[in-house]
């Protein structure tokens, strides 16, 4: 009887609503706010983040580290790194001559840095991978190693 | 529905989706109404088809584990650990503790992550627009540890075959706790906008009910199940990656309706969070990854794994012929075998339950689709 008179009075003052309302009213404190303004706040990103690729240069001498041994192109699911390299008749070495990695079809799983045995390719912070062209997806050996080129807008 | 284009005049037939907003992805409904009731509903699936099983076939055991993740992008850490456990079960070896309880964590990690997208749109589609700024707020939290941990938000390849890839980030039991903290009263918050809510209530209770009888008899799982009664969750009733050790409760309903699976689906995120503590306070240190070859060639043979995924019982089934690849790869989605039960669940009832119905059975189209 009480109970049922409690509930009644309950939903007469509408004590439901009014208890959702407040916790709607609760989050218009500032401090409660956690929209990000993405273009004008640049969200931190992870340290392991897997994000545009990098091919890694020695920074004393500048060559690159790669070893073209090929098995980051092995280990991708996707087969969209190609490598090609040629041997070195005087010092008896690989040496690295192309590298192509197709931003468009990589799923950034991650298989392929996890294959390089010398840590050449990473997945980088860098999650800005758009491009104004199919082709622009496609990085070459100088984008993987320096990143990607500054869009070139239209006048 | 062969018998529809035989109308009564008052009869009508409705083709919901494969762009309705409320459908959770491309699933098309092919209602029969009468009035505002419904008839009958068939579903129409298939627009988000990619192959995921013959991609399978063609992959090596290592390269597939990625693909995973893209049937149940909302819970892509409990895809992961299922074919992993899988492909463990026929190579037979079993990840070391460590890595064990770190899958545990990311895993009901992400349960919690698929039950808030589940509210938020839920609630969405029966029209209580606020909680799923709530529930994506929070969802964030788990989706940065995620990011931490692995490098990826939503189609994270967590684990790898025999174990894990990436220890453990500095900080990583510190962020767990954290967010049991922060998330526990948060649920209590949802449930102040929504369990007593005379709307959410009248749009909720005996709504698409599906007792115990019908659900086994379409083998619906998960929390569906659950609230028709049943005491059936595969982490209690046959654990796996060592779900034995920790102490939680299997949230039941009685009715069966829309309203019990919302709360059991409440209770469900409580009990994860109480499993994320346990594991992180007894998180055993050692090797993260098991003896597994470099080159995996399981012995011929096949092997069934399923799983207590968010949205019910997640089976792989893999045929081995001793080669890199699988021989069949078969993956039994909870989703889609959920989905069957939609007509019976919306028989009889209004037109504008079907929505509330979809919604209930939590599913995702990149699952049924495959
Ligand atoms: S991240 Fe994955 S899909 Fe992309 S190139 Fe590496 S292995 Fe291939
Ligand atoms: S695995 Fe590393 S070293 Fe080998 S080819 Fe690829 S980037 Fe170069």
């Amino acid at each position: 009887m009480i109970k049922g008179m409690g509930k009644l009075l309950r939903s007469i003052f509408l004590v439901d609503l009014l208890q959702g309302m407040w916790v709607t009213f609760r989050t218009q404190h500032p401090k409660n706010i956690v929209t990000e303004q993405y273009p004008a706040e640049r969200p931190k990103v992870a340290e392991r983040y897997r994000g545009a690729p990098r091919l890694n240069i020695n920074p004393e001498n500048g060559e690159t580290l790669c070893i073209s041994c090929n098995l980051c192109a092995l280990a991708c699911p996707e087969n969209l790194i190609v490598v090609t390299s040629e041997r070195n008749e005087q010092t008896r070495r690989k040496e690295l001559i192309t590298f192509t990695y197709d931003t468009s079809r990589c799923m950034f799983c991650g298989l392929c840095e996890d294959a390089c045995p010398v840590d050449a390719l990473e997945l980088t912070q860098d999650f800005e991978l758009a491009s104004y062209s199919r082709e622009g997806a496609i990085w070459d050996r100088q984008m993987l190693e320096e990143g990607p080129r500054p869009t070139k807008y239209l006048a | 529905m062969a018998d529809a284009t035989f109308l009564d005049s008052t009869e009508l037939v409705l083709n919901m989706g494969p762009q309705h907003p409320s459908t959770h992805g491309v699933l098309r409904v092919i209602l029969k109404l009468d009035g505002e009731k419904v008839l009958g509903a068939d579903c129409v699936i298939g627009y988000l088809h990619r192959g995921v099983e013959k991609i399978g076939e063609n992959r090596t055991y290592q390269m597939f584990a990625p693909y995973v993740d893209r049937m149940d992008y909302v819970a892509s850490v409990s895809n992961g650990l299922g074919y992993c456990l899988a492909v463990e079960k026929l190579l037979n070896v079993e990840a070391p503790p460590r890595a064990q309880a770190v899958r545990v964590i990311l895993t009901e990690l992400n349960r919690i992550a698929s039950h808030l997208l589940w509210l938020g749109t839920h609630a969405l589609d029966i029209g209580a627009m606020t909680p799923v700024f709530y529930c994506l707020r929070e969802r964030e939290y788990a989706l940065n540890i995620f990011e931490k941990y692995c490098g990826a938000r939503l189609t994270t390849h967590a684990f790898r075959i025999g174990g894990l890839q990436y220890e453990t980030y500095d900080g990583f039991e510190e962020d767990c706790r954290a967010f049991c903290d922060m998330f526990l009263p948060r649920v209590d918050e949802y449930e102040e906008l929504l369990t007593g809510n005379r709307i959410w209530i009248d749009r909720l209770r005996n709504v698409g009910i599906l007792n115990i009888e019908d659900c086994k008899a379409f083998g619906v799982t998960g929390p569906v199940l659950r609230a028709a009664g049943a005491k059936w969750d595969l982490r209690k009733a046959q654990p796996y990656s060592g779900y034995e050790q920790y102490d939680f409760e299997i949230p039941i309903g009685e009715n069966g309706d829309t309203y019990d699976r919302y709360l059991v689906r409440m209770e469900e995120m409580r009990q994860a969070c109480r499993i994320i503590r346990q594991a992180v306070d007894k998180l055993p240190s050692g090797p993260i990854m098991g003896k597994v070859p470099k080159v995996m060639k399981p012995p011929v043979g096949e092997a069934y794994v399923s799983i207590e995924a968010p949205k019910g019982e997640l089976g792989y089934f893999i045929v081995s012929d001793g080669s890199t690849q699988p021989y069949r790869l078969r993956v039994r989605p909870p989703s889609f075998v959920n989905l069957q039960a939609l007509d019976r669940m919306c028989r009889g009832g209004l037109v504008a339950d079907v929505v509330a119905i979809i919604g209930t059975l939590d599913i995702v189209l990149g699952e049924i689709d495959r």
